[in-house]
Formats: structure tokens, sequence, C-alpha cells
């Protein structure tokens, strides 16, 4: 009893570390938090795309190409899902009145891989089989969008944060290198950064692409689109680090660093690059949007993730033909998610660049 | 002043050079070139592949195709378009200028409506006119020029206002000049609104933040305590002041129009750079390629060359530097 007063007055003027105070301000922040929760929800989906799509990405239905959404509705205590029926002329169906099927959850269907490594065969929901589930319509091929928009963000949403990794993380080493020996090293570095920097993106993005055979597996093709966007990114990031590393080597804990006779890499990676995080984390977040567009933007274009295999990219690319697209707007589907997942990130980096600026505190 | 220009001038160079230069490895290292599909033409012989080789140099290591190219181009010819198999100057000169005049209509569209947006966001900070545009613009900076693009198409194909694609309706060549003037116009306006409406946010929130931080400065304090007007404190002295740093985001303004025109380009048929690379790209085409990159890079750095002397003109700290 005596002692709880003090220790909870030692704990209250208890300095907050930066991290916490950083967080505590991002709290405060709604719009950053939503676009949080959205993320977070978007990369939980895309961990269990298998287990939530009710079919494999590359499951044909060959009666049911260009299939408008079904929706499930309830009906007494059960969720029902309605059957369509073909009708004459190019691909017109209309739904059987009276004529439902309740929908099962955790049902037994396609197989495929939780974590791609895992086979399983169990889905969230799913129907019976004269009954199919297409909640986003089915494509020219008759595969179900919705079942193919959560494999495609398996590509799509991971690209954007491998990408950012590596370029991130060479962008850092090669901006710190380039600001603590300044000199010639600097001058070489920063003129092949303004060289990456000056091209236009796409043109550079399509001369890198052909540097690299047109027909690969589709894990090639992956590490290729982050090899690719990272060769382009990390010039950027390099830049600003280099600024910061230029005045950050003139403090005194540096000085004190290297009488103590640390190495100049031990130095950079220690105790410079860890003073930029704040920043880099930020601009990481702000800059996935453009590694995951960039991806999209080369599977439209047809060079990127092929067919069959799934991507909100190569989706897309059925869009473009403007019959489908005004008969069969579904297709669309891929764009509002990539908007959504966009935007999210928009909000997040934006509540994150004012959480880490502390004059706003 | 004179000098500065100077400076900066020759200081192009060596960038176009090594983006040249650069380009050039990369389509090097490019597995096959334009005669490989040739070769598997039982029509053709080996011979006249070989020899036809020899003519574009290809049977050479790269630099020294490269410096065939750089001589070709300093004497202002682009060479020959293997896959269109014309000339290819005229073809990129062609295409050069409607990149050109689409980027061009976007940026005034983008700027005549983001500048005043963002002026009247800042003034009236807080009111529904700066809540209505900053969420706009935060939409407008998530929204794809993909989906942008594809529904002007179907604005197009649903309305029947814009032609769907393209440059030139199927008579042009049998127009008058004016009516064909018309034509090319019309089919130009639905990408240039495409293009600006994905540039526009960004601009526009950089206005308003610039503005919002001249306002607080202390000489517009000094201009309000010695009673100038509103209207003059904002327009005379405070938006001259906060414009000067949007100079500087100009650069990378053109570089997202270019980057954004390849994707319109492409989806909406409008005969420009980008649609040409992706064209050579296929045929295999690299020296083709290679003359887009560097023409869509020498449209950036002029972009940028043009924003800096800007920059210097108004503001003599920079020249002086």
């Amino acid at each position: 009893m005596e002692n709880s007063a003090p220790i909870s007055i030692t704990e209250s003027q208890k300095p907050l570390s930066p991290w916490r105070l950083f967080w505590l301000r991002l709290k405060r922040r709604r719009i950053a938090m939503l676009g949080g929760v959205i993320l977070i929800f978007l990369y939980s989906v895309m961990l269990f795309a298998g287990f939530v799509a009710p079919y494999t990405y590359s499951r044909q239905d060959r009666d049911r190409f260009f299939h408008p959404p079904i929706w499930p509705r309830p009906s007494g205590f059960h969720i029902v899902v309605p059957r369509y029926e073909q009708l004459p002329g190019d691909f017109v169906y209309r739904e059987v009145p009276n004529d439902t099927k309740p929908l099962h959850f955790f049902v037994r269907g396609d197989q495929y891989k939780l974590f791609g490594l895992i086979p399983a065969t169990v889905h969230l929901f799913g129907s019976d089989d004269n009954y199919p589930l297409y909640l986003l319509g089915t494509d020219q091929f008759g595969r179900d969008v919705f079942s193919r928009l959560l494999y495609g963000s398996e590509i799509s949403l991971s690209i954007g944060v491998v990408g950012i990794l590596l370029s991130f993380a060479l962008g850092m080493i090669i901006g710190g290198i380039s600001g603590y020996f300044s000199g010639v090293t600097d001058t070489v570095i920063m003129r092949f950064c303004e060289l990456i920097m000056s091209i236009p993106a796409l043109y550079l993005i399509i001369s890198l692409r052909a540097t690299f055979p047109p027909d690969m597996s589709s894990s090639q093709v992956y590490a290729m689109i982050v090899v690719i966007l990272s060769f382009i990114g990390w010039a950027s990031m390099a830049r600003v680090i280099r600024g910061m590393t230029l005045s950050l080597r003139e403090q005194q804990f540096v000085l004190a660093a290297r009488s103590l006779g640390q190495s100049n890499f031990k130095i950079i990676v220690r105790h410079i690059l860890p003073n930029t995080l704040s920043y880099v984390i930020v601009a990481a977040t702000l800059s996935v949007p453009y590694y995951i567009l960039g991806e999209v933007v080369l599977s439209f274009l047809g060079v990127g993730i092929q067919e069959p295999q799934a991507s909100w990219g190569n989706m897309l690319t059925a869009a473009e033909d403007i019959q489908y697209l005004q008969n069969y707007p579904w297709l669309l589907a891929p764009s509002a998610a990539i908007f959504v997942t966009v935007l999210a990130f928009n909000f997040l980096g934006d509540g994150l660049r004012d959480a880490a600026d502390t004059k706003s505190l | 002043m004179w000098s500065f220009v100077l400076k900066r001038l020759l200081h192009m160079i060596p960038l176009l050079l090594g983006v040249s230069l650069l380009t050039f490895l990369l389509m090097s290292l490019a597995p096959g070139d334009f005669f490989t599909t040739l070769s598997q033409n039982p029509q053709i012989s080996p011979d006249t592949i070989a020899r036809l080789k020899a003519q574009f140099h290809l049977d050479k290591p790269w630099y020294v195709q490269y410096f065939f190219w750089l001589k070709n181009i300093l004497s202002g010819d682009f060479g020959y378009s293997m896959a269109y198999k014309i000339p290819a100057t005229a073809l990129i000169f062609q295409r050069l200028w409607n990149t050109f005049l689409l980027s061009f209509i976007a940026l005034i569209i983008a700027w005549g409506i983001a500048i005043p947006l963002g002026v009247s966001a800042a003034v009236k900070k807080d009111s529904w006119i700066d809540r209505g545009s900053s969420l706009v613009a935060f939409v407008g900076l998530s929204i794809s020029e993909i989906l942008l693009a594809l529904l002007a198409l179907w604005v197009a194909a649903a309305t029947g206002w814009f032609p769907i694609g393209g440059a030139e309706s199927p008579l042009h060549d049998l127009m008058s000049p004016v009516q064909q003037f018309w034509d090319y116009t019309h089919h130009l306006i639905l990408p240039a609104i495409v293009l600006a409406a994905a540039d526009m946010a960004g601009i526009m929130r950089q206005m308003r933040s610039n503005l919002l931080d001249t306002l607080r400065a202390e000489y517009v304090t000094a201009a309000r305590a010695r009673g100038l007007g509103e209207g003059r404190v904002i327009y005379k002295h405070a938006l001259r002041n906060a414009i000067n740093p949007l100079l500087t985001i100009f650069g990378y303004s053109l570089s997202n129009l270019l980057s954004g025109a390849f994707i319109v380009e492409n989806i909406m048929a409008w005969p420009g750079l980008g649609r040409l690379t992706m064209e050579a790209f296929f045929a295999k085409d690299s020296y083709l390629v290679v003359d887009c990159v560097v023409m869509a890079t020498a449209l950036l750095v002029i972009g940028n060359f043009i924003a800096d002397i800007l920059l210097a003109w108004s503001d003599p700290r920079i020249r002086l530097k």
C-alpha cells in the first residue's frame, strides 16, 4: 500500500520512447487507423486466399461465360443461393424463381495449397454444383472473378511489399555509402541515380523488361517484376538518404563510434541508417502503391504475369475490350480492389507522415 | 542569367548520352532480335538474313552498334524501322508530336484547374470547398490511369459524344484542313482529360500547403498590419511566393505525366510514343525502342530545363548559387 503511490508517480513521469510517442500520435488520426485496418484485412485475406475463394483461379465453367454476379440472400434461417438459367442469345442469364439451395460453410471443393505449402480442400463457403456462387460474376473463360481476385491479390499485394523491401534496402545502403564517403564514390552514384530518374518510369520499365526472355514461369516473372521495380525505385531513396547521411556523419555520435575503432560499414549500418528510419517507413508506405501499380501496368500490357495465373493487372486486360466493358462491367472489379488498396496505403502513409513530424505534437 | 542557362544546357548533353547508352546496353541484353523470327521462315535464305543483319550492323558488338546509331542520330537520321519498313525519323517525330500535344493539353487542364482549387482551399481553410477538394484529391491520388482510361472508354461508348480511341476518323484523309483539325481535337479531348485528372490531385495539394505556409509568414502579417485589403495580401504578396516551390515539382509532375501518357496511349489507342514503344517492343525492333526511350527522356529533360529557367527567373537566389 505504501509503495503503490510512489511507483505510479515514477511511472507516469517515465519518459516515453520515441516509438511510443509516434504510436500515440498515429492513434489519434482516425483516417490513418482506418487505412491500417483495411490493409490488415486485405493482407489477411491474401494469406488465406485459397481458403476464402470458393473456386481455384483456373477453374472454367464452360456453361457459364460472362455470368453476372450471383448474390446469396437470407431466407428464413438460411442463406440461400439462387439458380440461374441461360436464355437464348449472347450470354443472357435469368434467375429461376423459387429455386434455391442453402449456402454451406466449410465445404469441400477444389484442391488448393494453403500458404503455398499445405494441400487442402476445405473452403470458407460454397454451394451445390448446379447452384454456383459467382459473387463477382465470371469472365470470358467462365472463371469466377471473385476467386481470381483473391488469387490475384497473392501476387499484386505481395509484390509491392517485397519490391519496397528490396529497393529501400538497396537505396539505404547505397545512399548511406554515397553520403558517408562523398568524393568520387558519391559523384558516380549520384550521377547514376540522376540517369535513372531522368527516364520516364514506364519507358525504363519496358526497356528493362526487354532484357528478360518473353516466356518464363510465373515465379520467374514475379522475381523479374520485383527486380525491375527495385532497379528503378532505389534511386530516389538513395538520394534522400545520402542527403540525410551528409548531415548525420558530422554528428558527435559518429565521431565517437569512429574513435572507438568501428569499421565504416558498421558505422553506416548501425549508427547512421537507424536515424533515417522514421523517414524511410513513411516513404515506404507512400511508395507501395507505385510498386503495386507497376505490376498492374506490366501485367495489363501483357508483359507481366501471364494467363491463366491471375493478377489484378492481367484480369483488367479483358475490360480493355469495349464490348466486354459495356456488357459485363463486373470485369472492372480488380480496379476497385486496386483503388481501395492504394487509398488505404495513402491514408496510412499520410497519417504516418504527420505522426513522424515531431513539430505537430 | 545566361551563364545559368548555358550551364543547365550543357548538363543535358551527358545525361542524354548516358540514357541512350544505358537503353542501348539493355536492348543488347535482350534475347533474340527482329531477325530471330525471320530466320525461322524457310522462304528467307540465311544469306539474306546475314546481309540484312550486316546492313543494320546487328552482327557487331553492341558498343559498335551504339556508335553507328549515335553517328546517325547526330546527323538527324533515326535509321530504318525494321518492323514498320519505313524510315524511323518521320515515324518518331509524328509520334513524339502526338505525345507532346497530349501531355501539353493535359498539363494546361491539370494546372488550370488544380491551382485555383488549391488557392481557394487554402484561403478558405476548413470550409466545405477545402474538405471537398481534399477528399477529391485523396481519391484522385489513389485512382490509377488504367481505371480512368477504361471508364473514359466506357463513357465514350455509352454516350457517343467522343470517338473510341485513335487519333483520326476513318474519313480523315478526305476532310478539309479545318475539319481535320476538329477531328484531331475531338479525338484528343478525352485522353487529355483522363491524363489531367490523374495528375491534378498532387498539384492541388501542393498548392494548398504552399499557400498555407506563406500565409503564416511575417511579411503577410506585416501587410495586413499596414491595412492592405485581404485580396491584395493574398494575391499580390502571398500567392507569388507560394508559386515558387510549385515550379520545382513541375519536373516531377511532368515525369508522372509522361508515364501516365504511356498508359493512356496504350488503352485509348492514341498514337504516341508510349504506344509506339510497346509496338516496337513486341516486334523486337530494338533500335526503335531505344529511339522512343531517348525521345521521351529528351521531352522530360527539356521540360525540367524550362522549369529550371522559370525558377531562376522568378527566384534570383537560384541563379546566384
